[in-house]
């Protein structure tokens, strides 16, 4: 055999498939034998069975073949086409790893197995509802088999290069060289892959009618982790552009980005629309549909910036495997308007709003924005390719048209994630809104008055609409967080009075008491601190000039002071960096080295970003390369106001969602003894 | 304190329509950041950080000679359609078709939110137009309290805790 691994991958793939098709057909037989009472050969309770192992051995194939493309990659194996075009010689081992998800096989390779993965836990702990959890893995098995065909016959990654094994690859794009590389795939993957399990179990309740809400609490954690996946691979993305696209933004509005954002704003409004269902039994068919957009959402965006539909920066993934994609797509949407207008009368509400001030409408207007930001979205992403078909003109959708549509959305999602907690269920008092409400509106002013006194005054600025914003950002964002902050001191309060502790141990327990509120508190908290850190773009200045010795770059108090250059090489690049002495007055803060690299094997330049963070700051410096005329290095110095305030803020929504997760603490239940009749009497 | 208000938001109103007057530089910049670097890196203008970038000199060369000849903004963007073609403007500015790009979002937001106001007021009128639920269980759907009970008997989280 010339080339075992390549062979083992392949077959494994094939294996999956067949596995994959068995547990779909054998699921499927099994259920509807049993749905409909009708007997078959094979008891159908085995045969579910059957099905169902089928399910955790693809697992054991993909894994087999994922296996094998990360050992040809460690191996130096060019003779896989994919090795050889994604990674060379003397690339970091990490890099090697990373080589799995660098390309469209390997992505799709990366996908299929998370997949799998996912089902293997849903398989493995299918007791938690045996019969639900059937119809789950029956219709995750035909996802995978989606997947699987794509790897067999549109995308595979073991095929073999022509002619001759090469001695050395092409190398990775310079690009993705970069530590947060190395999980922001994963952890973006595991997001869209992950919608899929509630997807199923959505599909499979209506499917079979399942009673109750008890679907829902078995899909919340996979539903929240998976969010909170997502919300990482966005921002881990987001910090990669920041250090290494190096145009000293995070976000550019690329179609790559809205397709990660698409799912996660359905996904949000769905697990805010979910505790309705939970608490009043209302909005069931909104929420199914919610979960079936987030999972379309998921495919929809990968097949926009895989087929060449719109055009991206992320050119490394396109395609023409579009016509696949297009097509599963169709098929779910199919399947879900079939199953949804069969069983519709299985979503029926059973309780109606009753105020329209009320915490059940400000989670309807939620959805509402959060929707109403998701269409914008697609809207922009897709318009280009609208406006072709009508005029014939292509137009190019950019951060301004993003930036002045979405921010008035954002803000008004800001000014509902402060109001919401704030109402109660079914309808609220005009004494209660007063109380609740006072001390954010003091706050919203306070902060507004104490902004325009610390010098934010858009007015006096040129472009003064990203001012005016990012003052109504600020101003509502301490608002939302005294409305937190008094909503928890309030409960710490009542738990204090009940229980005789002090203040930080009652808020402690009230936490984990009920870990879910105080959790998507918290979670509500990050998101603000993040829109405050989004916020100070507003404030952005940069500068660019061709730096000798002692040159000198002025922004603002800071001074750039340029003392040196210098050049290094290791056996994957070349380096061209800078020393670059940084003061603030006529102190000396530190010392930055932004770096231009060279790769040997891929023959392209990069930019290795130096920054210089603090709570009210970045310096961000790049080292853009050297002027072609002069030979003379061109920097460019960005001052970029609260950009760690978005990290921080990411940082709390993971906490936030740990502990949302986290299961409460419950009541401690006390034994009573109840003498009995005959107890008493043998008592006397 | 009305009267103070109103005035704070002329005063608002007036900086914005007069204090707009610039120099070319910030024009320059400003328009700048409204055309996309055609060189195919899809960047914003006077954010191609492209080196040897043989298109962004040019561009903004062409735009410091637009200012400078003391054009209006949309003057010189449709210098910029004319040559290199409407994709050189960062955002649908043109008029006709692109207004649908503006209109669209916000025309969608309005209908959903108005949308959602009369759902909410029709179902508050049916809800009170209902009558009241009889003690025996003839309606298709269990008590509020049962309805409660049922919903804790099934919770995952209490369940797998047990």
């Amino acid at each position: 055999m010339p080339h075992p691994m390549p062979s083992f991958g392949s077959f494994s793939l094939i294996l999956a498939l067949a596995l994959c098709v068995y547990s779909l057909a054998a699921g499927a037989l099994a259920l509807y034998a049993i749905a409909h009472g009708k007997p078959l050969a094979v008891p159908p309770e085995r045969l579910r069975e059957t099905a169902r192992r089928a399910g955790i051995a693809s697992f054991v194939a993909v894994t087999g073949a994922a296996v094998a493309l990360v050992w040809a990659s460690f191996t130096n194996d060019y003779s896989v086409a994919y090795i050889l075009h994604h990674t060379n010689r003397d690339l970091n081992a990490a890099y090697k790893f990373s080589a799995l998800w660098s390309g469209q096989e390997g992505s799709l390779l990366l996908w299929a197995w998370l997949l799998a993965a996912y089902g293997f836990v849903l398989r493995v702990r299918h007791k938690v509802d045996v019969t639900l959890s059937a119809y789950a893995s029956t219709i995750l098995a035909g996802v995978q088999i989606f997947f699987l065909l794509l790897l067999n016959f549109a995308a595979p990654p073991f095929s073999i290069a022509p002619g001759p094994v090469a001695n050395d690859g092409f190398g990775l794009n310079p690009l993705l060289q970069y530590p947060e590389m190395v999980i922001h795939p994963p952890m973006l993957y595991l997001g869209y892959v992950g919608f899929t399990i509630p997807f199923a179990f959505a599909l499979g309740a209506l499917m079979m009618r399942y009673p109750g809400e008890k679907w829902i609490h078995i899909t919340r954690r996979w539903t929240m982790v998976t969010w909170l996946f997502l919300t990482c691979g966005i921002c881990l993305g987001m910090h990669w552009a920041y250090a290494v696209l190096g145009w000293g933004g995070y976000w550019g509005w690329d179609p790559v980005e809205n397709a990660s954002f698409l799912p996660w704003l359905t996904g949000t409004a769905f697990l805010h629309s979910v505790m309705m269902q939970e608490k009043r039994g209302m909005m069931k068919a909104w929420n199914v549909w919610l979960i079936f957009a987030t999972f379309m959402l998921s495919i929809l965006g990968t097949l926009l910036t895989r087929s060449g539909i719109v055009s991206s920066v992320h050119a490394f993934a396109q395609s023409s495997i579009g016509n696949w994609f297009t097509t599963f797509l169709v098929i779910v949407f199919v399947i879900c308007l079939f199953t949804f207008f069969y069983q519709r009368d299985h979503l029926r509400s059973e309780n109606k709003l009753e105020s329209l001030v009320s915490r059940e409408s400000s989670f309807l207007f939620n959805n509402l924005i959060l929707l109403a930001a998701c269409f914008t979205v697609l809207w922009g992403t897709l318009f280009p390719v609208l406006s072709e078909f009508y005029d014939g003109s292509k137009v190019t959708m950019g951060p301004p048209y993003f930036n002045r549509v979405m921010v008035p959305v954002g803000l008004l999602l800001i000014l509902l994630t402060g109001a919401g907690p704030l109402l109660p269920w079914r309808s609220t008092s005009f004494r209660a809104i007063r109380r609740n409400f006072v001390l954010p509106c003091i706050a919203i002013v306070a902060t507004a008055i104490v902004c325009m006194a610390a010098g934010v005054r858009p007015w006096q600025d040129d472009d003064a609409s990203g001012g005016i914003y990012a003052l109504v950002c600020f101003a509502l964002s301490a608002g939302v967080i005294t409305a937190i902050g008094a909503e928890f001191l309030r409960g710490a309060g009542v738990v204090r009075t009940q229980s005789g502790r002090n203040l930080f141990s009652s808020g402690i327990l009230l936490v984990r008491r009920n870990t879910r509120r105080y959790g998507g508190y918290l979670i509500h908290f990050g998101v603000i601190v993040m829109f405050i850190g989004l916020a100070g773009s507003a404030f952005n200045q940069s500068k660019e000039l061709e730096m000798s010795f002692g040159d000198t770059i002025q922004l603002g108090n800071w001074r750039i002071v340029c003392q040196s250059y210098s050049q290094d090489s290791n056996a994957n690049f070349d380096t061209d960096f800078a020393l670059l002495d940084v003061y603030h007055g006529n102190k000396k803060v530190t010392q930055l080295t932004p770096e231009r690299r060279f790769y040997t094997a891929s023959q392209t330049t990069s930019t290795m970003v130096a920054i210089h963070s603090t709570l009210a700051r970045d310096i961000y410096i790049v080292f853009e390369g050297r002027n072609p005329d002069t030979d003379r290095p061109i920097i460019k110095v960005f001052l970029n106001p609260l950009v760690n305030w978005i990290w921080i803020g990411v940082f709390i929504v993971i906490l936030g969602t740990g502990i949302a997760l986290t299961p409460p603490l419950l009541p401690v239940a006390r034994r009573v003894e109840v003498p009995t009749a005959a107890a008493e009497a043998a008592h006397a | 304190m009305l009267r103070r208000c109103l005035h704070v938001l002329a005063i608002c109103v007036f900086a914005l329509t007069v204090l707009g007057a610039s120099s070319d530089d910030t024009r320059v910049d400003k328009i700048g950041h409204k055309l996309v670097c055609q060189c195919g890196c899809g960047q914003i203008l006077m954010e191609c950080n492209h080196v040897g970038c043989p298109v962004s000199p040019v561009m903004i060369d062409e735009l410091k000679a637009q200012v400078a000849a003391g054009l209006a903004e949309t003057v010189v963007l449709k210098f910029f359609i004319t040559k290199y073609g409407p994709i050189s403007l960062a955002a649908p500015m043109r008029g006709g078709f692109d207004n649908v790009a503006w209109i669209v979002p916000f025309a969608v937001l309005l209908l959903a939110t108005v949308g959602v106001a009369f759902l909410i007021r029709y179902w508050r009128k049916r809800h009170a137009g209902l009558p009241a639920p009889s003690s025996v269980g003839t309606a298709a759907l269990p008590l509020p309290s049962v309805q409660d009970r049922i919903r804790r008997e099934t919770d995952y989280d209490n369940w797998s805790e047990k």
